[in-house]
């Protein structure tokens, strides 16, 4: 876990708004993100990880968003790049690395890769690859929640641009409301799905427009402020929890990487590049740390050294581990095994 | 007293909502006082109030929401009114339920009803049968009642099972095939029944391709051939030993399902006995399926689409003279 923020003496004496230790936590969750994707970034450009590395960079303060206002017994689904909000919600950095490195003690076991990770009995949702398929799953845990008489509990989806094009999406979009379950769908849209722009995904004005069509309450977002991130996404989880309508929130950034580390991008063009939503949603929140003192530079230099450390050392970790190896493996689908199919 | 296999469905449900708290029914229709397309649900949204919900024509949601409640310790029950429609749901089945205990160690234990195969005038996209597609997937376990005492006991015993189970139901059996009483108690999942036992030839069917390949031997019996016809059950998983045996006792194998030809269960059962009882054989394996084309509406063109009796009794008399 991060160590509490150490607030220096010049953050302590500005008259401090209610919302900044929040922020600077968020912020640390975001660095960390940032620090252990740029460091999967160099072992798969190194050959150590095998299939993939889909990474988060630019949306760091919408994912953190996510994570940061559910609690023990929330639900959340999250998507490709949302690093900064499992962390936030509780997922180890070692369940990252075992499963990017192919640990066969990672979660997945080496059964499944990189962003398909997740801890169902902590409900920590695994994707899969299918866009649109984990908000109705979302919905089933959230009204399985009130079928055995719990209460106060959310649950919060991540989807992008790209995967609200989907019939799946729809579909768990209108169950979602027609169950009104206290759900929020938090929709980053990034400009690309994959290589294709804006304007072949979709022709409708604003995404957001949509929430009024499915019976959802619909918010807009500046994906690259982190203050507006805690702010419109920690509402969106707060109604929720209260009894309001499901939550859509439409955050728009640009997305500053590839799909994955095997796509340079190239197809994004300089025009894009320049647009308010391309900021680096990282350097913004930084920025704002120094011009709110919120916290100086050494203590910010001190934050970057002790993320690293920690990615280091999971990293160094899940390499001792062993991998998983096909004589060795339960090639068993089933938890039933009595009910397993022999092809002898 | 006399039950039908449509009301040994209703039956095993709302004994399971009476027994198991953790059991609720999902899906189009099947709640308020209508109870289904096939009323395979009537009255129980009223004796269970709460827990027979009507859902929107949303297959894929339908599904990833019971596999999300099923997470949560649910034994949700999915009614998809005609099996055809699974296809939408074909995303959150296989790709969802059916790798998540093998991806994460935490199975997804829901039970999918899929009112299946053919009646007359159904046509092309009310008639299908989808058993051999869920069972081409891992991670699903696939049952096909072809009695009303199976369709009561095999339903209980798929909401017990932790892992997604496929439950075919045959709407042409629905109303057609009578019980004069429920079993406490069937055979074991997984396990082959002898429907009929023989010594000539060896009939593998399943769902209501039982009862035509039944209707079949008894014509041939008329005729001094006896047939055995084994039963599956569920088609995985597949009872090899069961099958095995009869043709070790009869020395040849007619399979016969009412899915497309390409594939499927009567070629996986024709591939283990030829692969593993190759010796047992006197003849090659035959296998009899529906035509490789859509399900035809008109009812002279279905009854000759599909196997019966008279196409089940013709195949067979050619195997048994070989």
């Amino acid at each position: 876990m991060l160590q509490t923020a150490q607030r220096s003496a010049k953050s302590k004496t500005k008259k401090a708004a209610p919302l900044h230790e929040r922020f600077l936590e968020a912020f640390r969750w975001m660095l960390l993100a940032r620090t252990l994707e740029e460091k999967l970034v160099s072992l798969y450009r190194g050959g150590l990880i095998t299939g993939g590395v889909y990474i988060g960079k630019g949306q760091e303060a919408i994912s953190v968003a996510c994570g940061l206002f559910l609690q023990k017994g929330d639900i959340f689904a999250p998507l490709i790049r949302d690093q900064a909000g499992r962390s936030a919600f509780g997922e180890p950095l070692l369940d990252v690395t075992r499963t990017y490195l192919g640990s066969r003690l990672g979660p997945m076991r080496g059964r499944d890769g990189n962003i398909h990770r997740g801890h169902p009995r902590k409900n920590e949702l695994a994707m899969i690859s299918h866009l649109g398929a984990m908000i109705s799953v979302t919905v089933g845990a959230l009204l399985a929640k009130r079928f055995k008489g719990e209460k106060n509990f959310v649950g919060l989806a991540s989807i992008g641009e790209g995967g609200m094009q989907t019939g799946s999406f729809h579909e768990g979009m209108n169950i979602a409301a027609v169950e009104q379950v206290p759900l929020v769908v938090v929709a980053t849209n990034n400009h690309y799905a994959y290589s294709t722009p804006n304007d072949r995904e979709f022709a409708c004005h604003d995404l957001v427009d949509r929430a009024l069509g499915y019976g959802f309450e619909g918010y807009s977002l500046d994906g690259t402020d982190l203050a507006a991130c805690l702010d419109v996404i920690g509402s969106a989880v707060k109604r929720a929890r209260a009894g309001r309508p499901p939550q859509l929130v439409v955050a728009s950034v640009l997305r500053l990487s590839g799909h994955g580390e095997h796509d340079d991008a190239s197809y994004v063009t300089e025009e894009i590049k320049q647009q308010p939503f391309a900021r680096d949603c990282l350097k913004v929140a930084e920025q704002t740390i120094i011009d709110l003192n919120l916290s100086d530079a050494e203590t910010l230099a001190e934050w970057r050294k002790h993320a690293a450390a920690q990615v280091d050392e999971a990293i160094a970790s899940a390499q001792k581990e062993p991998a998983p190896e096909g004589d060795k493996e339960d090639w068993c689908a089933l938890s039933t095994r009595d009910l397993v199919d022999s092809f002898e | 007293m006399s039950i039908t296999y449509l009301e040994a469905i209703r039956e095993a449900q709302a004994k399971l909502l009476r027994d198991d708290e953790r059991v609720f029914i999902y899906g189009q229709d099947v709640g308020g006082t209508f109870g289904g397309a096939f009323k395979a649900t009537k009255g129980l949204a009223k004796e269970f109030p709460g827990r027979v919900l009507n859902t929107p024509i949303s297959e894929d949601a339908i599904v990833g929401t019971a596999i999300g409640a099923a997470m949560q310790g649910m034994r949700p029950i999915v009614e998809m009114q005609f099996a055809d429609f699974s296809s939408i749901a074909l995303n959150q089945i296989l790709n969802n339920a059916g790798t998540h205990h093998w991806r994460t160690g935490m199975p997804v234990p829901i039970t999918v009803r899929l009112p299946s195969g053919g009646t007359k005038g159904s046509g092309p996209f009310h008639s299908q049968s989808m058993e051999s597609i869920y069972a081409h997937y891992p991670g699903l376990i696939v049952m096909t009642p072809a009695t009303v005492e199976d369709a009561y006991t095999m339903l209980i015993e798929a909401v017990a099972i932790d892992d997604p189970v496929i439950y075919c139901e045959h709407k042409y059996l629905y109303y057609h095939l009578k019980a004069d009483k429920l079993p406490e108690k069937g055979l074991p999942t997984g396990r082959a029944r002898i429907a009929r036992e023989g010594r000539d030839l060896t009939i593998v069917s399943y769902s209501a391709m039982v009862q035509e390949s039944l209707a079949a031997a008894e014509e041939l019996a008329r005729e001094g051939f006896e047939v055995e016809v084994v039963d599956l059950r569920t088609v995985k998983p597949l009872d090899t030993d069961t099958v095995l045996a009869s043709v070790a006792r009869t020395g040849r194998l007619l399979c016969v399902g009412e899915s497309f030809p390409w594939g499927g269960a009567t070629a996986e059962v024709i591939a283990r006995v030829t692969s593993q009882g190759f010796h047992l054989l006197d003849a090659a394996p035959q296998r009899l399926n529906a035509k490789d084309t859509p399900i035809p509406y008109h009812p002279n063109l279905w009854s000759a689409h599909r196997p019966n009796a008279q196409h089940i009794a013709t195949k067979a008399r050619a195997l048994l003279r070989e």
